[in-house]
């Protein structure tokens, strides 16, 4: 680790891993606290998945590190380097496929990040086959993202985002919008690219499993407003990970139990969990 | 129908779904046919009504029909079509032009928006009408005063919808654009404009209407050929038939212009998703 890596190296993986770095990160807009006193250090080349239930900043400080929002104090850094604004080296899935260009291919589209940085036309028509050749979709890239199905345009971002090689990569509850079935299949895709590529990922979800399946850390967090984190699982369990393994029953229980909490403080602070509702109804 | 259906062990498709008593009126033929008889159903209460009352109030039908033959025998027809299609074409296109860029620097700097926007709120509420008389003094009676009259009515509707459609950007597509390294202006020319594109056909579908409206009040006032010097003219004969001829023209030619603007949108900008 210690060691630079050699050329020999970098070939072998296209992207190679930056560290992410919070410092006593924290945001509010007005009086309005979203997350406080946030510190986070992520390893190059380490998968963390944020969970924690809705509203309680995870996409905030995605957008952190995204560049998409300045912190209201604190200090956020990827590979080294201060955020100030979005950039290249931090590629983002983002939830909803709105965020693909309707009017391109999907090979226009997985092009785009090259050709916004002056790449020759054959140098990245190649690269962007290779990367649709690795999410599976080599056969589609002369189809409208309109035509495809949501689990294909979660692969279209996911080989735009890694086309330009990027040292980070910021998933914001990528699966969250698919069923079941796709979604499960796009989280062994996930664990597979990854592995391939090894990028830095921050991955937002608030699907238990879909964390234990693709974490290497797990970050819970309490509810918002003025959320913090509240645990840190580190997932020891070898990939691929097979969910049915005694160890990640075990720390779902756990996992479920830290957010369930969460979920029942939010609902108390909004007044809407009384105590043995079930009993009430049937009387 | 019914029977057929419940026989064939077909999944429901939206043919089976529909009831028998509408399928027929959804085909292709009968759309035809029903835009025919109102047309037919049309022309009969002309005729009818026009039994009870003098040409010089209200033509037949019949009596319009030979004004059509008598004005294009003479070639006035083709060149009132030909003079008035000209300024439109010009005034418009010429708004596009320059409507456009104005909207998308508009919509995006703020700062200039803010600059402009007291021009656009101003001057928007006043009918190009009212600017035939100074755009003849201004420009002379040629055809510049009337270009200069269609491009006024243009530019605002152009400019507006503009600016509605890149205020309208989805925030995703910019951050998605903004993190693949996109910069400040490449933002503008690969994300923000492809996506007001059905905007700006919404305005200039908008603006080709209104055209028709300005030519006709502009070409009143100062023109010597026109449909709607034409219709002016007829006024002079005592011959309300070429008032009809020149109504009918304006709304054929109007439809006519909006057919080919929107086969041209479906044909050349099928991929940015344009409803029309």
């Amino acid at each position: 680790m210690n060691a630079p890596l050699s050329s020999a190296d970098r070939s072998e993986s296209a992207c190679t891993g930056a560290a992410i770095r919070l410092e006593r990160v924290s945001v509010a807009f007005g009086e309005h606290r979203i997350v406080s006193d946030i510190n986070l250090h992520v390893a190059p080349g380490e998968f963390v998945c944020l969970l924690g239930p809705s509203g309680c900043g995870k996409s905030t400080l995605l957008n952190l590190v995204a560049g998409f929002l300045p912190p209201t104090s604190g200090k956020v850094s990827a590979g080294g380097r201060p955020v100030h604004g979005p950039g290249r080296d931090r590629g983002v899935v983002f939830q909803s496929t709105e965020a693909l260009f309707p009017w391109l291919t999907v090979q226009e589209n997985v092009e785009y990040g090259l050709r916004m940085g002056g790449v020759p036309r054959a140098v990245r028509a190649g690269a962007a086959r290779r990367y649709l050749d690795l999410v599976g979709l080599s056969h589609a890239g002369n189809r409208m993202p309109g035509e495809l199905s949501g689990g294909m345009r979660q692969r279209v971002q996911i080989a735009r985002v890694l086309v330009n090689e990027p040292s980070v990569v910021l998933m914001d509850e990528p699966f969250g919008a698919l069923d079941a079935q796709t979604r499960e299949v796009m989280q062994v895709e996930v664990d597979r690219i990854w592995r391939a590529t090894r990028p830095t990922i921050l991955f937002i979800t608030h699907d238990i499993w879909e964390a234990i399946l693709l974490g290497d850390r797990i970050i819970t967090m309490t509810a918002g407003p003025d959320a913090t984190f509240k645990t840190v699982a580190k997932v020891e369990i070898p990939r691929p990970r097979e969910l049915t393994a005694p160890a990640a029953l075990k720390l779902y229980s756990e996992l479920r139990e830290d957010i369930g909490s969460e979920v029942r403080r939010t609902l108390q602070a909004q007044g809407l969990l009384r105590e043995a509702p079930a009993k009430e109804a049937a009387a | 129908m019914t029977t057929l259906d419940t026989e064939t062990p077909s999944y429901p498709s939206a043919a089976s779904e529909t009831r028998p008593a509408t399928a027929f009126f959804d085909t292709r033929l009968a759309r035809l046919l029903t835009g025919l008889f109102s047309v037919a159903l049309g022309l009969a209460i002309w005729e009818m009504l026009s039994w009870r009352f003098q040409p010089l109030f209200l033509p037949s039908p019949q009596l319009t029909f030979y004004a059509v033959g008598e004005l294009w025998e003479d070639g006035t027809l083709l060149q009132s079509i030909g003079a008035s299609l000209a300024r439109i074409m010009a005034g418009w296109s010429l708004g596009l032009v320059i409507g456009i860029p104005i909207g998308m620097v508009m919509g995006y700097f703020s700062f200039v928006r803010r600059l402009l926007d007291p021009y656009v709120e101003f001057f928007r509420f006043i009918p190009p009408i009212a600017f035939v008389t100074l755009a003849v003094i201004w420009l002379g009676p040629g055809e510049a005063s009337k270009v200069a009259l269609i491009l006024y009515t243009t530019i605002f509707i152009v400019t507006i919808n503009t600016i509605a459609g890149v205020l309208s950007v989805s925030e995703l597509r910019l951050r998605a654009a903004a993190s693949l390294g996109a910069g400040r202006i490449q933002t503008l020319l690969t994300v923000i404009f492809p996506s007001t594109i059905p905007y700006m056909v919404t305005g200039a579908r908008l603006a080709m209407g209104n055209s028709f409206l300005t030519i006709v009040s502009a070409e009143i006032v100062a023109a010597q050929v026109g449909v709607g010097s034409m219709i002016w003219t007829a006024r002079n004969y005592g011959k309300t038939e070429w008032v009809f001829v020149g109504i009918i023209t304006l709304g054929l030619l109007g439809y006519t212009c909006d057919r080919i603007v929107r086969f041209i949108v479906q044909r050349l900008l099928r991929r940015y998703a344009i409803a029309v």
